[in-house]
């Protein structure tokens, strides 16, 4: 029993951390709004050298065969940059699932280029309508019903449905299920498409955690040196207050979502429920954040100018990515109510393999 | 990471499961705030030390098992799930015990905590005075030094437990001439000497939980300070970091809580209004997220890490859990949630009235959380003082 990251995996974060603090301006993302993108090929390469397109991708096919657990803190490092490019689609989901679909072929052609940055992957889901990045994707993974399909551009119809976060480019897919695109259908289609389910939704809590935590640090940034009654308005309680709300919210959100990130990466039973568990907390803490940051910003903080909305529509769209807070209500509902769950004292770590 | 148990803490989950389910009471015990309760959970405190179970954490020598944070975690999990009887002496076991491991002196150790984890001596908390509550530093009451003894003065209120301790620790201005922080000395005082009056406060709940206590020209021996002199504020910190943080407030006790409060939406869901569904999700959930989270601090603890004034978002986050609860079960109750236990109608409400008047007290004790907020914001954030 050990409920702490290992010195590797803390000093890769501070990396990746380093990394999109200068790559990933808020100068970079207005460059991107105004072209109408949220896909940088430049960067796209810079963050495959650095190990992040083929995170999930096995060593033998050039990537660094990490598991959720190691990838849990460098998502989070998305969320704290605001980070538009396709890393959950292409290195959280598609990768894992390209490796476990049991079509040795498909995943010896793509999971190479996944990892040296030379192919994006853009995966839909039964829970939402729209695919994100559709555009710029050299793969679509779909279902089909239980069936998951792999499908090539050409293949495919694209409506771009223009949405609230400039970063979040949705489009509807239009296509044909074939033999040919079949990647798995049956039992193991089903299982697939919830592995990948899962996997989605435990990168978005981690990168609402990050979005939380830059939302609190503008906040607390502009609460110290804004001054009114002649005081930083930071010295007032009713700013203190709120934003300690937000700092209980986010440290009670953060091991609810490293524990996710464990259970799907040991294939614990419940991992679906501690998935939804992690999804709700951290998109809680992250649209609390964005409310209480606008109010905390003023009027200035209600501009298209200040960056401060960067992040709140981050927490917007994260909120709705991969399964909205209602659905993982449901889901964890569900689970507590039901004849399955365990719960009391002394049954938080039940289920897990012994030591 | 790595979130399996070791054979070890298997091995010892299994030893307290077994002691606890031969030996817990079948009924519960009376209120340990009333005269009745009081000695029937000392009695009880004396038969788990008896066992070796009154504080795990705590060196053998001292009547513990010398186990460390993470066996100590599992030890309240079993407690609680035996539904054992809560802890009389928690003032002394959970706060003063650890702030005395930490300042005491080897005579001090050996003088206060064996009894302390027999219950022999129950210890009340003295910080409070009528003119310094969230103001702890604005404390009046002095204990001045007078040869080998220190003589004290004035009143300190809302001691809890007070009504039937024996003794109570605190902090008292041992320089007449200081102000705020400086100059005050963490001293235990023994409730029976002479000069010192013990005056019992009713709570809300009609129980004599809690005591003003005046000092009249009491003597106490110099040996009964706690740390240096003078530097009694930085002691009451690290007391209070108990006090708020993962000692007085194991994330067993809400965990049980939240079972209870499941059991009892599945019994009445049929006349619930749908949101209460959502309700007792989040208070599982928020049950859980305190149990995940303290286990994050302990693994931290046992690495070489230290808890400051993170200690304050665990204090916010608990008691407004813990009230959180306690409203949604008295909503699931509908129009029985107001009866008392001995009404007619009041066969299946459980103590979730008399737990509801509790939980209220929670977000003011410990420090009330507005005062914690503005620690976090100040010393976690770096939010400017006023």
């Amino acid at each position: 029993m050990r409920f702490t990251f290992g010195e590797d995996q803390l000093l890769f974060q501070t990396t990746v951390r380093d990394f999109l603090a200068k790559e990933c301006t808020p100068e970079h993302l207005r460059e991107l709004w105004d072209a109408g993108r949220s896909h940088s090929p430049a960067l796209w390469s810079k963050l495959a050298e650095l190990g992040i397109a083929g995170l999930r991708v096995p060593e033998s096919h050039d990537g660094m065969g990490l598991d959720e657990v190691d990838a849990v803190l460098l998502f989070e490092e998305l969320g704290r940059a605001g980070l538009p490019e396709p890393v959950i689609a292409t290195a959280a989901v598609a990768a894992p699932l390209l490796t476990e679909c049991g079509d040795a072929a498909r995943a010896e052609r793509w999971l190479g280029p996944i990892a040296r940055g030379e192919a994006i992957v853009a995966v839909g889901h039964a829970e939402s309508p729209f695919v994100v990045d559709a555009d710029v994707a050299d793969l679509l993974l779909l279902t089909d019903a239980d069936a998951l399909h792999a499908v090539e551009p050409a293949g495919v119809d694209l409506v771009a449905e223009p949405a609230n976060d400039p970063s979040r480019r949705l489009f509807t897919v239009r296509w044909q299920p074939s033999e040919a695109t079949r990647l798995a259908d049956g039992e193991r289609g089903r299982a697939l498409q919830a592995a990948a389910f899962d996997r989605g939704a435990l990168a978005s809590a981690a990168e609402a955690l990050g979005a939380t935590d830059r939302l609190i640090d503008l906040s607390v940034e502009y609460a110290s040196q804004r001054v009114q009654f002649g005081v930083p308005i930071g010295s007032f309680q009713a700013v203190k207050h709120q934003l300690a709300n937000l700092k209980v919210a986010l440290e009670y959100a953060r091991p609810v979502v490293h524990r996710a990130a464990h259970s799907v990466a040991q294939g614990h039973p419940e991992r679906a429920v501690h998935v939804s568990l992690a999804k709700l907390a951290a998109c809680e803490a992250a649209t609390r954040a964005a409310g209480t940051s606008l109010q905390v910003h003023g009027a200035i903080g209600y501009t298209w100018e200040q960056d401060l909305h960067i992040w709140m529509r981050r927490a917007w769209s994260l909120e709705r990515a991969w399964g909205r807070s209602a659905l993982h209500r449901a889901r964890a509902a569900d689970w507590l109510l039901g004849p399955d769950a365990r719960i009391g004292p002394g049954t938080t770590f039940a289920g897990e393999r012994d030591g | 990471m790595d979130l399996a148990y070791t054979p070890e803490q298997q091995a010892f989950r299994a030893e307290a499961r077994a002691w606890l389910e031969a030996h817990v009471p079948k009924e519960p015990l009376a209120s340990f705030d009333t005269a009745a309760g009081f000695a029937a959970h000392c009695e009880w405190e004396a038969k788990l030390n008896a066992g070796g179970w009154a504080m795990v954490p705590w060196p053998t020598e001292y009547g513990g098992r010398g186990a460390d944070l993470l066996e100590w975690l599992v030890f309240e999990e079993e407690y609680y799930r035996a539904g054992a009887p809560g802890r009389v002496n928690q003032n002394g076991i959970f706060l003063l015990g650890p702030t005395i491991m930490e300042y005491g002196t080897p005579e001090q150790k050996a003088r206060y905590l064996p009894p302390m984890a027999s219950s022999e001596e129950v210890w009340a908390q003295g910080w409070s005075e009528p003119n310094a509550g969230s103001d702890m530093a604005a404390i009046q009451t002095t204990a001045i030094r007078d040869g080998d003894h220190y003589v004290i003065n004035g009143q300190k209120t809302w001691a809890s437990r007070g009504a039937f301790a024996h003794w109570l620790f605190g902090l008292f201005r041992t320089d007449p001439d200081s102000d705020r922080h400086r100059g005050l000395s963490f001293v235990l005082v023994p409730l029976d000497t002479p000069g010192v009056t013990v005056r019992p406060i009713e709570k809300l709940n009609g129980k004599q939980a809690f005591a003003e206590v005046f000092f009249d020209d009491a003597r106490v021996p110099a040996a009964n300070l706690l740390g240096e002199e003078g530097r009694g504020w930085n002691v009451a910190m690290a007391t209070a970091g108990f006090e708020r943080g993962l000692m007085l407030r194991s994330p067993a006790r809400f965990q049980s809580t939240a079972r209870k409060l499941v059991e009892l939406y599945r019994a009445n869901a049929a006349d619930c209004e749908p949101a209460l569904r959502d309700r007792v999700l989040d208070a599982w959930r928020g049950a859980e997220a305190y149990t995940l989270e303290t286990y994050r601090t302990v693994s931290r603890l046992l690495e070489g890490g230290k808890i400051g004034a993170e200690a304050s978002l665990n204090k916010i986050f608990w008691s407004e859990l813990d009230l959180a609860m306690h409203e949604t079960a008295l909503e699931i109750l509908g129009d029985r949630g107001e009866l008392l236990a001995g009404a007619p109608s009041a066969t299946d409400v459980g103590d979730w009235l008399d737990g509801y008047l509790f939980a209220l007290s929670g977000p003011i004790y410990a420090g009330t959380n507005e005062i914690q907020r503005n620690v976090i914001a100040e010393r976690i954030l770096g939010l400017p003082r006023r």
